[in-house]
């Protein structure tokens, strides 16, 4: 369980970065390395060269937008967790942050390296997916931005051009006054890696219907999924169970979950109907809760 | 590479690969062996020190990285030679370990949980500890040490003579 041998470059600055990364080949980034340190001790990637940008200090902050809450790339998953402007803005976000690996794994962990890392169980990357947040990244002078939906391609596989450094995510803020969220996932072991997993957030009208859905599961397909067929069944009702159990049903009855020891495919797809519906139904009720301005 | 590293409060000079982890550089640079190497890929958590009092996996972290961190490891926490912390003085009497490997990382872990939270409950320490994987399955007594030491800190801080 020893990495192969690399160089180490710790760039100040992301200029510095993005030049070190498009200059050569089998070159990659490390920020908090949770994903990567366990994959190359495993020899699974074997990178002749590590950029290390996790001091860069204009990659680790949280900004409010107004429309959006911008999370920089190199933010520790920890920071996130007890951030007051997430909790307030992007409550989805909050949510699922303790379920983000133990907490030793958050407190050097970061967002962008979750993302970039795609594992299909991540609840991060669920959480972008479910929320349609946008990524942003950089290409040697070049700012790029892609959607959530597109960024993730399969497991450990994203969209990143392979001289690309993400710099930041763009998570939007739901203007309506009455939100809820609800997160649940199974795994074999507090905060391992979920075999399935849903995630929702939902706001309502003052007449206390669903005015706007979000659900998204992750953990059972490659990459996460955003089921709006559920969304938009759910517009205008009061989230009755029976409703989210039918649309829950239909959405998740074409695909094809992944399969291991641990959960079976038809697990996977069980696991996440029922968790997708516990989902819906906290965040109705907590939206329900939830004061208006 | 040469680095410059802060271990329990004393400047350290080592030369090491790039690819070296913390956790070996503590181990066979340092001679800090109290840090333990279980499945060196970060699910056991043997490996656990605190980072700027936060307990990270040094399985997961290459010591080039670690420059400029105040970072404690087991040795760290003892008041001074032959003697037990608090922490781990409670471990003793609770039996709070059994073969002892994931010890140091579980006294680490609750360490920086009492730092931060003088009066867990229950949830808290099963929370903080949930990272940290005993193999002798003794959470039980793990658990009950930490609860003792996290009241013997409370009686501490109170005057004396108080209830």
């Amino acid at each position: 369980m020893k990495p192969a041998s690399f160089e180490y470059e710790r760039p100040a600055h992301l200029d510095e970065a993005c030049a070190l990364l498009s200059a050569g080949d089998d070159v990659r980034i490390i920020a908090g390395g949770q994903t990567l340190v366990p994959l190359m001790a495993m020899r699974l990637a074997r990178p002749k060269r590590l950029i290390d940008i996790a001091r860069i200090p204009e990659l680790s902050f949280v900004r409010d937008e107004g429309s959006a809450i911008v999370v920089g790339a190199t933010t520790r998953q920890c920071v996130l967790e007890h951030d007051a402007t997430v909790r307030a803005k992007v409550p989805l976000l909050a949510k699922v942050m303790p379920f983000v690996g133990h907490a030793p794994i958050r407190a050097r962990g970061t967002v962008g390296g979750s993302l970039a890392n795609a594992d299909p169980a991540a609840e991060i990357a669920l959480a972008a997916v479910t929320l349609a947040a946008t990524l942003v990244y950089r290409e040697g002078d070049t700012v790029a931005e892609c959607a959530a939906a597109d960024f993730f391609i399969g497991p450990m596989m994203t969209a990143l051009p392979a001289a690309g450094c993400l710099t930041a995510v763009r998570f939007p803020v739901w203007p309506e006054a009455r939100i809820g969220v609800g997160f649940h996932e199974v795994n074999a072991r507090r905060s391992d890696f979920a075999f399935a997993s849903a995630a929702a957030q939902i706001a309502l009208d003052d007449a206390g219907l669903c005015r706007r859905v979000a659900l998204g599961v992750g953990g059972i397909t490659p990459v996460p999924l955003r089921l709006d067929a559920v969304a938009d069944a759910l517009v205008g009702s009061r989230a009755e169970e029976a409703i989210i159990r039918d649309a829950v049903r239909a959405a998740l009855s074409d695909i094809e979950p992944l399969s291991d020891l641990h959960a079976s495919a038809d697990y996977r797809r069980r696991a996440a109907a029922t968790l997708a519906v516990r989902a819906i139904t906290d965040a109705y009720r907590a939206a329900e809760g939830a004061h208006a301005g | 590479m040469p680095v410059e590293l802060n271990v329990n409060g004393q400047t350290r000079m080592v030369a090491v690969e790039p690819r070296t982890s913390l956790l070996d550089c503590l181990r066979e640079d340092l001679l800090l062996t109290g840090a333990h190497a279980g499945c060196e890929h970060g699910v056991c958590g043997a490996c656990t020190v605190l980072v700027d009092g936060a307990p990270m996996r040094s399985c997961l972290m290459f010591a080039v990285q670690a420059d400029g961190y105040a970072i404690t490891t087991i040795e760290g926490l003892s008041p001074g030679p032959g003697e037990l912390s608090l922490i781990q003085d409670a471990f003793c009497e609770t039996h709070g370990m059994q073969c002892g490997y994931c010890t140091p990382a579980m006294i680490l872990t609750a360490h920086a949980l009492l730092a931060n939270n003088p009066a867990p409950t229950r949830e808290d320490i099963v929370d903080a500890i949930s990272g940290n994987i005993c193999r002798c399955t003794g959470y039980a007594q793990i658990v009950e040490a930490i609860a003792l030491a996290a009241e013997r800190m409370r009686s501490l801080n109170r005057p004396a003579g108080t209830p």
